[in-house]
């Protein structure tokens, strides 16, 4: 059953941003078996919160049609993995590892500061759109510790003032 | 005596990640060699090498490696660098600094095992990481090495696809790995049958770790048997073993797989912050039972750190000193696998939420007596009851930390409070210069 893809299925995005996410998608679908298209959900849904910041629903749907499945099963796996973001969030994500070898170095009260000197809980955005601030599990820097994320990039051996460096220098 | 460095040789050294570099050290010589072997005499020596795998279990490689069923094609390698245990960070300065070494270890794994198509799982977290092995496959594309023929010489079609994770710590479990790589939810697989079997796609699978695949060009240059005498009894090479925590020097040692534990936190890693005295060692990864300061003068072998009653894994080495409260450090942990179990089985997923919610309230001193050994009869109903080894991960450092610290957690129950007050992590609680094979960062 091969229908084109379904207008329905994206009509809330951008004509010119589903042309780009189209464009990339078909290098990255050059990696996987032609009859496995829907190995890419991962890395499309990635693709997708890249070109239009976050993986709405509709953004799982556009995922779902480009691969052959059912919007429920993008809508799965975009609620899976705690690297899709499913609701909005702000122009840069500040991800503070408190695990434990971080938090042996300083990891939790550099989360705790964070959120202090922001105003924020954890998750939260703030007013202006620009820092989402949240509490993730061990980033594989435990030796570098403490480390947090910053949208990409990683940044380790962390205290106050480094943090307070980074998250000011955002824009 | 001179040390035997396999996997981090090359860390620090300039332009390490460079296919030039590489080359110039002797890089791609062993996948010349293989190639003028046998596929067959190459797992014998990966056999003999007693190559063990270095993701956490410890299973044998070579023995793995025969159980692909005969004739069942296509056969699809998986190379594990999901890399999300707590206290785990060894896999991401090969991909980082020797992502060739990895390249190389894949195509003779891959020529070995008739195995046309390689993906390298790197967790979504790794940007960098996946980068540096994406442009070496590139690289190594380009100069004829991988493609459709192996070194220009031998036609082998071999692609290697690097398929980037999303933040799941399951997705490191070798059966939910592959449920992502097909583009689901990392939800485990009953087993049997195992991966080998019936994996990718449901055809024939070997998963390996980035690490042991990483040491195949050595075992394959030098021999089998002389990386079999890096080690002891059935467990040969070096491992790279990462130590963090309250030590003066943390980082990436790669030493002898049966290396003295407590020689590595002491001399290696500079011993405990402050002179102060260690209170406890996680040995391998955050499942791995606690050991106590007493009970940290062994071989890291695997089957010595199993004799001592907890588990090598992943070689995470976590130090924790003695002002640490150890409730503190469970009440985390447990959180941990509280958020990471997939909730597929009864016993795990309301099992770890049952564990985070009482030790959480013992270390915020409102809890009794009652509720600790509550604690120890929940973890003991999901030890073995569950489909994947997540549940039993979370139930062990429980059992193990009631068992070693248990006066801790009764103090913190009858005085109703953390006699550690606001530093249960410790007196010392910054960072200190890490060493990662020749690099200090
Ligand atoms: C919950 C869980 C998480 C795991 N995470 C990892 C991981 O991050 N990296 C890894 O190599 N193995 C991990 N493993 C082990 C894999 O299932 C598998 O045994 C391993 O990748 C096999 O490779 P090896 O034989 O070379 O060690 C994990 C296992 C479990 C149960
Ligand atoms: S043991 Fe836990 S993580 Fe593993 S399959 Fe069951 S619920 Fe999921
Ligand atoms: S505990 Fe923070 S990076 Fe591992």
């Amino acid at each position: 059953m091969t229908k084109p893809a379904s207008v329905g299925a994206v009509e809330e995005l951008p004509r010119e941003k589903i042309e780009h996410f189209d464009r990339e998608l078909q290098a990255i679908l050059k990696r996987y078996p032609p009859d496995r298209k829907a190995a890419a959900m991962l890395p499309a849904l990635r693709l997708g919160q890249e070109v239009f910041g976050y993986a709405s629903p509709a953004v799982q749907r556009l995922c779902a049609d480009r691969l052959g499945v059912s919007a429920a099963r993008a809508e799965e796996v975009a609620t899976f993995y705690v690297m899709f973001h499913t609701e909005p969030v702000g122009a840069h994500v500040v991800e503070v590892c408190t695990n434990v070898s971080c938090s042996l170095c300083g990891g939790e009260r550099i989360f705790e500061y964070l959120k202090k000197k922001l105003a924020l809980a954890n998750g939260q955005t703030t007013r202006d759109g620009r820092i989402t601030v949240r509490e993730v599990e061990c980033l594989g820097s435990c030796g570098t510790a403490p480390a947090m994320l910053v949208d990409e990039e990683m940044y380790e051996r962390l205290d106050v003032q480094k943090v307070e460096q980074i998250v000011g220098g955002l824009k | 005596m001179s040390e035997t460095l396999i996997l981090s040789k090359r860390w620090g050294k300039p332009n390490s990640a460079a296919l030039e570099t590489y080359r110039q050290d002797g890089g791609y010589a062993a996948l010349d060699k293989a190639l003028g072997m046998e596929p067959g005499a190459i797992v014998d020596e990966v056999k003999k090498s007693n190559l063990r795998g270095r993701g956490g279990a410890g299973f044998a490689t070579g023995l793995k490696w025969t159980f692909l069923p005969k004739d069942v094609r296509p056969r699809y390698l998986t190379v594990n660098g999901d890399e999300s245990e707590p206290g785990t960070f060894k896999d991401r300065y090969i991909l980082e600094h020797d992502p060739h070494m990895l390249v190389e270890g894949i195509a003779i794994t891959c020529y070995a095992l008739d195995i046309h198509r390689a993906f390298v799982y790197i967790r979504g977290e790794f940007a960098k990481q996946a980068r540096s092995l994406e442009k070496a496959i590139a690289d190594a594309r380009a100069a004829g090495i991988i493609g459709p023929r192996l070194l220009g010489k031998k036609d082998f079609d071999l692609e290697i696809v690097v398929h980037r994770g999303a933040g799941a710590y399951i997705c490191g479990e070798e059966s939910a790995l592959l449920e992502s790589l097909e583009g689901k939810k990392g939800y485990p697989r009953l087993k049997p049958p195992f991966p080998a079997v019936s994996g990718l796609w449901a055809k024939p699978t070997i998963i390996n770790n980035v690490e042991t695949i990483a040491n195949i060009p050595w075992i394959i240059a030098n021999g089998g048997e002389a990386f079999a005498a890096l080690g002891v009894g059935k467990s040969g090479g070096t491992r790279l073993f990462g130590v963090s925590g309250h030590v003066n020097r943390p980082g990436v040692y790669e030493k002898p797989v049966a290396y003295n534990l407590k020689k590595l936190i002491m001399e290696d890693a500079g011993g405990v912050v402050g002179g102060r005295k260690i209170k406890a060692v996680i040995p391998g990864g955050s499942s791995s039972p606690v050991l106590t300061a007493d009970e940290i003068d062994i071989s890291l072998e695997f089957d010595a750190v199993k004799a001592a009653g907890s588990m090598s894994g992943s070689g995470g080495v976590m130090v924790f000193d003695e002002s640490t409260c150890m409730v503190r450090v469970l009440s985390r942990i447990s959180k941990f696998y509280a958020e990471e179990s997939c909730g597929q089985c009864t016993p795990c997923r309301e099992g770890t939420s049952w564990m985070e919610g009482i030790v959480h309230k013992i270390e915020s001193g409102h809890a009794t007596v009652a509720d600790v050994a509550k604690l120890e009869q929940i973890s003991g109903n999901i030890l073995g009851m569950t489909i994947c080894a997540l549940g039993d991960a979370a139930a062990m450092p429980v059992q193990s930390f009631l068992k070693k610290f248990k006066h801790e957690f009764l103090q913190h129950a009858e005085e109703h409070r953390c006699p550690y007050g606001d530093h249960g992590w410790g007196l010392e609680q910054s960072s200190r210069a890490a060493r990662v094979g020749a690099i200090t960062y």
